[in-house]
């Protein structure tokens, strides 16, 4: 009896302890995210407070290091914002009909190879993207379109628009084999054809796994680094599609090695930006998700 | 009895510790400066710990930070990667060549042009001139690539040619890498990059004449060039480990690693 009781309240810790430290793990995560924020916030604000809200964030020059310097970011938030646009344009309508056809079209053996492919596709690192972009695009640009240079923003939204393809169509794809297959049987037996089904049942239903996937494509075009600091120029000029232009990203990356100063602070305050914007994504992104499950 | 062996313990143990101390209070270096002579420095570092053993620190602050770092007692070694001012030498500081650092301005191998200015340079850089056929090349927009602002090769370029925060450029490109890939790619392109890094890929321009090699920058004849400097106080002498670390490095024993970092020894 006294044996039984002995083992029973060991369990009891045991379990506690199993707990505890499922719960501490659990925190690390939630620990990390706070410490960004925190970080970020704490050394990002100083520099805004410098130079003044409305001229950091609608300031048209960036010059840190001139003589008189001046911190106008507007270039990089308008550079980030169309070119995420841009790859949204270019890469959403490829990847959601490579997903259509993945989903319900494809036979098994091409959609066991394209998958594969778009798989492949997701595991390249970005500066790989960049190298190549640098050695085939950006040339390539120059003579298409006769210009002098072919670095600019059209580049790095061709870039962009590969490099989010993968997880618009990974995403999409699973939301359409989610949708279940009474609603395209009945749809079948109304009388539909198999094409009618597809688009105007299967797609509405999984409507909202596709907006999820959209938005996530734009939080991996937003935060990309790597890839499009090869390609784009790099140089802060008010965006235009054949201009030289710098990112949000690209702004932090290029300049923190050698930064100090205000300069260093205002890349804190460019990252808190670029920070504000990851977050709204994700908002979005939770409300899609959420819409979902309403439904 | 217990009380004593740990008593005695901790007697050892804290001995051990004062000994750690005051072995690494000795066998440390410290240097503190301009951020593009980090490579060199760093390739130094190294190479003298795996000889001797003693640790040497860099802190890239630039190159006035670096001086005054050696002036208020915080660095042994300032690193400046220009020369030293009057009124710094007359606070008490030396200079010592270490190496000379040479940047040479590239263009596409099938570009006509073969020799500028340093004056055309500026020129182009500033924006003055923008077509090729100016200065005896094609009928083409002149492509100006050259590197983030904060580059120590950036700063040196624009510090020389006189165009500081006013250049033109079509590419920020954040190392000489990709300067080189940039400019190789297009046949309207100038970049610059440091002497020892430009490969076939790429043409090296003389400038007034004279091709950037490691002859015509160590005697000053090419003048795309400036000078990586020790600074050291005069009326206080260096540590023992400093000193030492000092006469290795300008001895002429360290020359190979100083030209596989890209710049050209003085001694």
């Amino acid at each position: 009896m006294e044996m039984k009781k002995n083992t029973r309240s060991w369990q009891k810790h045991m379990e506690q302890v199993v707990y505890g430290i499922f719960l501490l793990l659990g925190l690390i995560t939630i620990g990390c995210v706070l410490l960004i924020t925190v970080y970020l916030v704490i050394s990002g604000i100083p520099a805004i407070r410098q130079i003044g809200l409305v001229e950091f964030l609608f300031g048209d020059t960036w010059k840190p290091t001139a003589a008189e310097p001046s911190y106008g970011i507007l270039p990089f938030i308008l550079t980030s914002v169309y070119g995420t646009a841009g790859a949204i344009v270019l890469g959403v309508p490829i990847g959601f009909f490579t997903a259509v056809y993945l989903a319900k079209m494809a036979p098994r053996k091409i959609k066991l190879v394209v998958e594969q492919a778009v798989s492949m596709l997701a595991g390249i690192p970005s500066v790989v993207y960049g190298l190549v972009g640098m050695m085939v695009l950006v040339p390539g640009i120059r003579e298409l379109f006769d210009l002098s240079d072919g670095a600019c923003l059209l580049a790095a939204i061709v870039v962009l628009a590969v490099m989010i393809l993968p997880s618009i169509i990974k995403m999409s794809v699973t939301a359409l084999e989610a949708v279940p297959k009474e609603y395209e049987d009945a749809s079948l037996a109304l009388g539909a054809t198999p094409e009618e089904t597809w688009f105007r049942v299967s797609v509405p239903a999984a409507k909202s796994g596709i907006a999820a996937a959209v938005v996530l494509g734009v939080g991996r075009a937003i935060g990309e680094a790597m890839a499009v600091m090869m390609v784009s120029g790099n140089v802060a000029n008010m965006p235009g599609l054949f201009e030289s232009v710098r990112f949000l990203t690209t702004a932090v990356a290029s300049e923190m090695g050698y930064a100090s100063g205000l300069q260093r602070q205002a890349l804190f305050s460019v990252a808190l930006v670029l920070f504000v914007f990851i977050m709204l994504i994700n908002a979005a992104l939770n409300y899609f998700l959420k819409g979902d499950r309403k439904s | 009895m217990k009380k004593i062996i740990s008593f005695a313990l901790a007697a050892v143990l804290s001995l051990g510790i004062l000994a750690g101390c005051s072995k690494e209070e000795a066998k440390q270096v410290s240097t503190d400066g301009s951020t593009s002579m980090s490579k060199v420095i760093l390739a130094l570092a190294e190479a003298y710990e795996e000889k001797t053993g003693t640790k040497v620190s860099y802190n890239g602050s630039g190159s006035s930070a670096g001086i005054s770092a050696v002036l208020e007692g915080r660095a042994d070694i300032g690193l400046s990667s220009r020369d030293l001012k009057d009124e710094e030498k007359e606070q008490g500081l030396t200079g010592t060549v270490l190496a000379y650092d040479g940047i040479a301005v590239i263009v596409h191998p099938e570009n006509p042009v073969a020799d500028l200015d340093l004056e055309t340079i500026a020129k182009i850089y500033k924006g003055e001139i923008t077509n090729w056929k100016d200065v005896g090349g094609n009928d083409a927009e002149i492509v100006l690539i050259g590197r983030e602002a904060g580059s120590g090769t950036r700063d040196g370029f624009e510090t020389i040619t006189g165009t500081e925060g006013v250049c033109a450029y079509r590419q920020e490109l954040t190392s000489t890498g990709d300067v080189i890939t940039a400019v190789a790619q297009n046949p309207n392109a100038i970049g610059y990059a440091s002497v020892a890094s430009v490969k076939d890929t790429v043409k090296a321009l003389t400038v007034g004449g004279v091709a950037p090699t490691e002859d015509t920058v160590k005697d000053g004849s090419y003048v795309i060039q400036r000078p990586f400097v020790l600074v050291t106080k005069d009326d206080q002498p260096l540590s023992e480990a400093a000193q030492a670390f000092f006469d290795y490095i300008t001895s002429g024993d360290a020359n190979e690693i100083i030209t596989d970092a890209g710049v050209v020894p003085a001694n």
